[in-house]
């Protein structure tokens, strides 16, 4: 398939690991941001390619991870009321929030709709006049201007019955929780390519400067990622210290105007609890007080007045370290044992992105054989 | 969707006094023998149906019949390359052949909603008169139960097959042996992404159509040309993976399989690219793997290949020693994973 095999060359794979290793003089450790890249190298066995000496660790760039729980518990009472037609990505229905998560609501008669679009949620409302429509909008900056373009739709066919309960986050200012930490282990950064083609690398270029650690803007694909790895090597060994843009098909420094601009118009920077690591100033986006009609928290205020805002999170979780890239998943007491994709005690070995599910999915078998 | 308009209607349909259907209709009144009569027994044509009796009488020579039943609750009712009809036919059809066995006749049990469209009945019956004239086993009795509107999806359809196990025929997941190979019949997923495309609305370029077909022909083939099948088991809900787990798990054997060598059509894979799904996982109507000894590999790939629906045979992989039971991939770039079961349905990422 054009644009897929290219970038699953065996060949080539193995060229770029060998040169790779072939580079390093000592061990670096590095983190790739995104969930999706977490489970192409967990997929595709990328870190066995490549010398023991070089340590992956995987970052907080999984939404439906990171999404506080008090929000999923908002969801779920809102997907409970009789009037709301409640839609979501899939990913997000299957994370715990403190008494289960959004299929049991469906299950319990609730009216939760899976969408893959947040246009065919705009249509739902339309076509729904005597229904509430709310989506639970979860994302990094790669969906924010899909969301931001539904509250435009709503708003010119002037719909009074959608709105947004908005989770979205931002990666830099996570990135940056985690360079600020004393307990940062991490040298080099790998940056989420499908973030970067909305808003450019412009900001990585800050962080880079500040925290002095070299970031490489990659791609999803194992070719993409080992690349990518081997230009942050590079920089690595010759003391180099900047930003590089691996995903050239895609990223531009600049990003995507346009997705921008839209974004900005709508929404605004907001302080965001990330689950299991804490508040982040301005780590999240809200909807600006002009369009607060289309803002869930706003429209049934009074509905979600009874639901605390902080959730009980199980104290045997670690993801807090997992996402930050202290703990690797099979290094947690509970992983496999206690905490299953079946029974999962946090989100990120619920999530198609999280990496607890990445090696539980596809290594669970080390871990049944330590 | 073009699929709705190639349909043909086999034989004009007949002036039922209702247009759609009542709770009257599976009352065991005047309604519910006309619809016995004007439907079913006309589409499904047969002398064991034709008596009406409380069930059919079937003939059977020595051996080992196999027995097994599945329901159909697909929505939407159609889809490219087919309907809940021909799979419901299909299915059952397929399950007997799973086992060794030569399908001998099925029975069709419907449960219909209260206000469902004549007409659409009258196209699922047709469609399962069709599959099961086409795969020479007839529907030789039936039921017919009608819900309240609002307690059903339009049709759920019960269908169960017996079938006769040749003599000295055995088919079985704990005859799987370390040294076995594996062989899969053809391209994975096209049944999943098929209905998935109509049910969300989802379209991707170039058409995907259900490879929902009947499979007893090719087993009998590989069976009656000697060929010593130890598991044969059809690739439905949860797809490839979720079957060779169910396997090596039944036979306490690993299995490594070659993720380079399995066939996938390019739309598929597309829409799974796309939707974040794996295709190793996506249901399959008409697809199955058979794990034989190494040395019957060559003649079981050239009798599956004579049949249409098993031309892309190909030898995926093999069953070990190692690690019992996990089924291990080697993936495009020669590393491995494990190729778990599902805790559930794949569900579409957010990006």
């Amino acid at each position: 398939m054009k644009y897929v095999d290219e970038y699953r060359d065996r060949t080539l794979a193995t060229t770029i690991a060998e040169r790779i290793a072939r580079t390093m003089s000592r061990p670096w450790m590095i983190m790739e941001v995104c969930g999706g890249q977490t489970h192409a190298i967990v997929r595709f066995g990328l870190d066995a390619l490549l010398p023991s000496s070089l340590t992956l660790v995987h970052g907080p760039g999984c939404p439906v991870c990171v999404t506080p729980i008090g929000l999923i518990d908002q969801a779920r009472h809102l997907a409970s009321l009789p009037r709301v037609i409640f839609c979501s990505f899939g990913d997000m229905l299957r994370v715990p929030g403190s008494r289960g998560d959004l299929f049991s609501v469906k299950a319990a008669g609730g009216d939760v709709r899976i969408v893959y679009s947040p246009l065919d949620a705009v249509a739902l409302a339309r076509v729904n006049p005597d229904r509430e429509v709310v989506c639970f909008a979860v994302g990094f900056e790669t969906t924010a201007p899909a969301w931001a373009m539904a509250v435009v739709h709503a708003k010119a066919l002037k719909l009074t019955n959608f709105s947004l309960l908005v989770a979205h986050v931002l990666v830099p200012p996570a990135m940056e929780a985690i360079l600020s930490s004393p307990q940062n282990r991490v040298q080099g950064f790998l940056a989420a390519g499908h973030v970067c083609t909305v808003v450019g690398y412009e900001d990585y270029e800050v962080l880079a400067a500040r925290y002095r650690v070299p970031i490489v803007v990659t791609g999803f694909e194992p070719l993409d990622i080992l690349e990518g790895i081997g230009l942050l090597v590079s920089q690595l060994e010759e003391g180099r210290i900047e930003v590089e843009n691996q995903y050239v098909r895609s990223v531009r420094r600049e990003g995507n105007p346009q997705a921008k601009a839209v974004v900005d118009e709508i929404f605004e920077p907001a302080p965001r609890i990330w689950r299991g690591i804490g508040e982040i100033a301005r780590s999240g986006l809200q909807l600006r007080p002009t369009y607060a009609n289309w803002d869930a928290t706003v429209r049934f205020q009074h509905d979600l007045a009874q639901v605390g805002h902080k959730g009980e999170e199980d104290s045997e979780c670690q993801s807090g370290l997992v996402l930050q890239g202290l703990m690797k998943p099979p290094d947690c007491p509970a992983f496999a044992t206690r905490c299953t994709t079946e029974n999962p005690l946090g989100a990120p070995m619920v999530s198609s992105e999280g990496a607890c599910a990445a090696y539980y999915r596809y290594r669970n078998h080390m871990r049944r054989e330590a | 969707m073009s699929h709705n308009e190639s349909f043909e209607q086999a034989c004009p349909l007949p002036a039922l006094e209702k247009q759609t259907v009542q709770l009257a209709h599976g009352g065991g009144g005047r309604l519910m023998q006309e619809l016995i009569r004007d439907v079913f027994l006309r589409a499904f044509d047969n002398p064991a149906l034709a008596s009406l009796h409380d069930g059919a009488t079937l003939p059977i020579e020595k051996g080992t019949l196999a027995f097994t039943t599945d329901s159909y609750v697909v929505h939407p009712l159609f889809f490219p390359g087919g309907d809940i009809g021909s799979l419901a036919v299909h299915g059952t059809i397929n399950d007997l052949a799973m086992c060794g066995a030569k399908p001998l006749s099925l029975s069709a049990g419907f449960i219909l909603e209260e206000g469902l469209n004549m007409g659409t009945l009258h196209r699922v019956v047709e469609s399962m008169a069709k599959a099961a004239q086409a795969a020479g086993v007839p529907i030789v009795t039936g039921d017919t139960k009608v819900v309240d509107r609002g307690k059903g999806d339009g049709i759920f359809i019960n269908t169960a097959g017996v079938g006769l196990v040749p003599a000295g025929v055995r088919v079985l997941p704990e005859l799987v042996m370390p040294g076995d190979a594996i062989l899969l019949s053809g391209d994975l997923g096209c049944h999943g992404v098929a209905v998935l495309s109509v049910r969300e609305g989802v379209a991707f370029s170039g058409n995907v159509e259900s490879d929902s077909a009947p499979l007893h022909r090719v087993v009998a083939d590989l069976i009656d040309s000697g060929v010593e099948v130890h598991c044969l088991r059809d690739l439905t809900r949860g797809g490839l993976a979720s079957a060779l787990n169910e396997i090596a798990v039944a036979a306490k054997c690993g299995m490594v399989i070659d993720e380079s060598v399995i066939p996938v059509h390019e739309t598929v894979r597309g829409a799974c690219e796309l939707l974040g799904l794996d295709p190793l996982y996506v249901a399959n109507e008409g697809r199955f793997v058979a794990m034989v000894p190494e040395s019957h590999v060559e003649t079981a790939l050239t009798v599956m290949r004579r049949h249409a629906e098993a031309y892309q045979a190909v030898r995926i992989g093999a069953v070990t020693m190692e690690n019992p039971p996990l089924v291990v991939l080697q993936t495009l770039l020669g590393t491995h994973r494990i190729l778990d079961l599902l805790s559930g349905e794949q569900l579409p990422r957010i990006c």
